[in-house]
């Protein structure tokens, strides 16, 4: 057994688990944070994508243990005061999701693909990044636009900012 | 059309839980006391078991029980079943063997559960499962279906003497062979569609729940169809009376049929929860799903279309048999044949038709309904036919269509259907505009400056949806009425809660269900909740499969909103002392035509539940009901194209661009129906070009088991599509609606295989269509 700490969502949290507790396990039995899913087990499919300091990792291939002390992002910690965050927003005005369960994922990888990328991401380059994500329900058609639309959005914002 | 109401793009309102984490699937499911289990499956496609010993098991840490199938038979759990009769031609009833959900004296695919351990945690479970030490005596394997006919072949059943299921038929055999004979042309062709794993993202999960103090039970699910769950859990596995089994179908995470059908795991899981006396929550990783979610597809078909000296089609004969695994699962025996035989006529007109099926019993996963069921099997043989044919013959595969085209209805085919409405040339017509047809023979030439081999292929579908009507489905075998049921509850405060045994599960009934209601009355779509997945909120219902929310589940919406609407009117016209026939109903208000009185919607059903001022007689309160039975199934058509790129170094294929041209009736949300197409476009590419579930027959071993063997279409192997409707409303329900779910899958599989073998000039090609195969045929003669 270990104790565990990290910051999730800004929170400062601990817990005990066995050495061989993935982080994706920690996060949704330890913390009861179950937008993070776990749909493949092979660290194929990509529904279980976190951001840890700053970067999106599979958390069903990172042990709990290896995140300890680090600064972990989930699905629910990417909506601010209520507000969608723009690859939400972006996700739900042009249909991206349908059964929901590859989305927690599908938009924590598009954010950090975003923030790598800036506005300069064309539809080659999502589709290629996409590798590591599965969806069965959209055909990615909707995913695709709604990162572009995300991305054109937030370079705009960033653009407007400076 | 409101922004709205029917027609409008209007954005989910499932969305922003889904999208923040705040979804909540079976497995994000916790209860008090709640435990883990695992379950020991056979490592053996077939197997008997001479013992199983859990005593190391039980004493390892964090273990509450181990329990077997000899205790499952003792506490009276039933066998699964099939609940869809089907007679052979002889008139023997279809021959359907034992399923035990835990065996206990054959095991007959790698995956059959044999014992579910239940521990303090799934890492304890898991341990302890190794621990059970089952003695397995090995049997003989066979996995392909007509290896499986075969004399001296293992036998899986003795119900089913030589692995057959039922040996059916449809259709006039003798005018069938006289049409063959007396033919211009005959093209002949065997069609091998391959074998799916559905694959939903969530994987299928359980918790059961049962209380001593009530002696109830409860029971979360991954299901699409949760009264039809509890149905048959409670009339034929014992496992509680209805009136003390309440099932949960949550949040699901996509289904594509797989999630249909009643599995093992539930039944063992509530049946656990008793025995040990703790909830008790399964949750399949994706090594189980792949071994035994059902599968779908797998059929080798021997094909003869009869052509006279006009190319027009005279006759069709088909021999199908079709791999139903090791078990009949619960709708397996309708897929090969009523959902998939009386499609076989197409979007033509053919005098004759007959089609033989044979069922087979192989040591495998048991095969169901995947999205489509039956008409991605029937489209494919036919398109890929019709391509055939017009190669054969000289014709323009456009052309060929042409000339065999439906274009008077109603039109009653010889393999059953009575097609209602359709205009087959509108969406052949609109997809080759929008694929450009006649620009690809310079494309082609580009390409090849290239040293690329570019093809295109079409393919002209039509499927059966809405299904379907009780009586009639009743004769032809079914165990069950596949009408739809609803409720309309109105508030004290006008706000309207709107309970459908239709499941959404991906489809977004929580959106276009409230569209109806919001179009209906004027009222804003968030003041009006979608209600479902919950035997005890909803009476009853028969879920979400085969394209029928929306033609069967909203056509009961309305016949309730019908009600709700004569009482509302009722109530308003006394209010306003006027004559409840000048009432209309406007943006959330109810006037009187003509003037300037009228009653805000909330008022009125304010005084529906005051009850102080209501025309003499009426009962109070405002909740209608209603039941909705269909008259005919519907009949979406379209036509699909498929431009391709063949590298003739490497058999790589590349799509250049898929073109869809759908017929769908009317439609609620187009937002939600094109991204149903998108969806159902990329199973079905993926069954063409990526998929394919492989045993190794000699042993039964499933090889692929993971994402790392089974090729998922990812976002890099498919382009953006072009898709657009040319919609004749359905005659047959009170929307007009023909249904969308399953088109794209059935229709693209042909369009996408008819483009390779266009470019690469070689007509055999089987499914999916690898690097290497492509490779290999560019590289044979035709």
């Amino acid at each position: 057994m270990a104790k565990i700490t990290m910051t999730v969502n800004g929170r400062q949290v601990s817990g005990q688990c066995d050495d061989r507790t993935l982080l994706v396990h920690f996060i949704r039995e330890n913390l009861g944070l179950t937008g993070t899913h776990v749909g493949c087990d092979t660290s194929q499919c990509g529904a279980c994508v976190v951001h840890m300091d700053g970067k999106s990792v599979k958390s069903c291939s990172t042990l709990a243990a290896q995140a300890a002390g680090s600064d972990i992002t989930t699905i629910e910690g990417l909506a601010a005061n209520g507000e969608l965050h723009p690859v939400q927003a972006a996700f739900k005005a042009n249909h991206g999701l349908q059964c929901g369960f590859c989305t927690p994922g599908m938009v924590m990888t598009a954010v950090d693909m975003i923030r790598r990328h800036g506005g300069q991401l064309d539809e080659a380059t999502v589709r290629a990044e996409l590798e590591g994500n599965i969806c069965r329900c959209t055909g990615y058609h909707n995913i695709v636009k709604s990162i572009l639309a995300a991305a054109a959005e937030m370079g705009g914002a960033r653009v407007a900012a400076e | 059309m409101g922004v709205e109401g029917i027609g409008a793009r209007v954005a989910r309102k499932e969305d922003k839980r889904l999208l923040t984490g705040k979804g909540r699937y079976t497995d994000d499911m916790s209860v008090p006391g709640m435990k883990y289990a695992i379950f020991v499956r056979s490592p053996y496609a077939h197997a008997k078991i001479r013992s199983i010993d859990a005593t190391a098991a039980k004493a390892m840490p964090g273990v509450i029980g181990v329990l077997d199938g000899k205790q499952l038979l003792a506490d009276g759990i039933g066998n699964l079943i099939c609940g869809w009769m089907i007679h052979s031609k002889d008139g023997s009833p279809m021959k359907m063997g034992a399923w035990r959900p835990l065996a206990h004296e054959t095991v007959r695919y790698v995956g059959d559960a044999v014992a579910i351990v239940v521990a303090d945690s799934v890492a304890e479970a898991k341990d302890a499962a190794e621990a059970v030490v089952v003695d397995y005596q090995e049997l003989p394997v066979v996995t392909d279906a007509t290896k499986a006919l075969e004399q001296g072949q293992p036998q899986l059943h003795p119900e089913a003497p030589n692995n057959l299921i039922f040996d059916w038929q449809i259709g006039d055999p003798a005018a069938t062979d006289k049409a063959i004979a007396s033919a211009a042309h005959v093209t002949e062709i065997t069609i091998h569609n391959n074998r799916l794993s559905p694959n939903p993202m969530e994987p299928r999960a359980t918790l059961g729940i049962y209380d001593g103090g009530d002696e109830h039970y409860t029971c979360y699910t991954t299901s699409q169809n949760p009264h039809v769950a509890r149905l048959v859990m409670s009339a034929f596995y014992n496992v509680a009376p209805e009136n003390k089994l309440r099932v949960i179908a949550p949040d699901v995470g996509g289904g594509f049929g797989s999630k249909i059908y009643i599995y093992p795991e539930e039944i063992v899981c509530l049946w656990a929860s008793k025995r040990t006396g703790v909830p008790v929550k399964w949750t399949s990783d994706r090594t189980e799903a792949f071994l035994t979610d059902a599968h779908g597809r797998d059929h080798l078909s021997k094909v003869k279309m009869a052509f006279d000296a006009n190319n027009r089609i005279i006759g069709l004969k088909v021999d199908t048999v079709a791999n139903l695994g090791a078990y009949m699962s619960l709708f397996s025996s309708a897929v090969p044949t009523y959902l998939y035989a009386t499609l076989l006529s197409g979007q033509y007109d053919i005098p004759a038709i007959h089609a033989n099926v044979r069922t087979v019993y192989t040591n495998t996963a048991p095969v169901d309904a995947y999205r489509g069921a039956g008409r991605p099997e029937a489209t494919y043989l036919l398109e890929r036919t019709m391509e055939t044919a017009a190669r054969e013959l000289g014709v323009s595969p456009a052309e060929l269509r042409r000339i065999n085209f439906i274009r008077s209805f109603p039109h009653q085919t010889p393999v059953i259907m009575n097609y209602d409405a359709g205009d087959y040339d509108a969406s052949l017509d609109a997809a080759m505009k929008a694929a450009d047809w006649n620009g690809f023979a310079a494309r082609k030439a580009e390409a090849a400056g290239r040293g690329m081999k570019r093809g295109i292929g079409m393919s002209c579908y039509i499927e059966a949806c809405g299904i379907a009507p009780s009586a009639a489905v009743g004769s032809l075998g079914a165990g069950v009425g596949l009408w739809e049921s609803a409720e309309v509850r109105v508030n004290a405060v006008g706000t309207i809660e709107v309970l459908t045994g239709s499941h959404s599960h991906g489809q977004g009934h929580e959106t276009t269900f409230a569209q109806l209601v919001a179009d209906r009355f004027g009222v804003p779509i968030d003041s009006v909740n979608i209600v479902h997945g919950d035997t005890d909120k909803v009476q009853m219902g028969m879920g979400t499969y085969g394209s029928r929310s929306g033609a069967v589940g909203m056509s009961a919406v309305v016949k309730a909103l019908d009600k709700v609407e004569a009482k509302a009117k009722k109530i308003a016209a006394h209010l306003m002392e006027a004559d409840e026939s000048d009432i209309v109903i406007e943006n959330g208000e109810l006037k009187v035509a003509g003037t300037d009185k009228t009653v805000p919607w909330f008022q009125m059903a304010l005084a529906a539940y005051t009850a102080h001022n209501l025309p003499p007689g009426m009962e109070p309160g405002l909740k209608e009901g209603a039941f909705y039975d269909p008259a005919n199934f519907t009949f979406p058509a379209g036509c699909y194209i498929c431009e391709v790129e063949v590298d003739p170094e490497t058999g790589v294929t590349k799509i250049i661009q898929f073109v869809a041209a759908d017929d769908f009736g009317n439609i609620i949300n187009p937002m939600i129906v094109e991204g149903q197409v998108h969806g159902g476009l990329a199973q079905g590419i993926g069954q063409a070009l990526l998929e394919n579930v492989h045993y190794d027959p000699e042993n039964g071993q499933l090889l692929t088991a993971s994402y790392m063997d089974y090729a998922m279409p990812r976002a890099d192997d498919l382009p953006s599509f072009k898709v657009s409707t040319s919609n004749t409303p359905c005659p047959n329900n009170p929307l007009g609606i023909k249904g969308c779910g399953e088109a794209g899958a059935i229709g693209s599989p042909p369009a996408l295989i008819n483009a390779i073998t266009d470019a690469i000039g070689n007509n055999r090609l089987t499914m999916p269509a690898t690097p290497q195969k492509v490779w290999a045929a560019a590289h044979a003669a035709n």
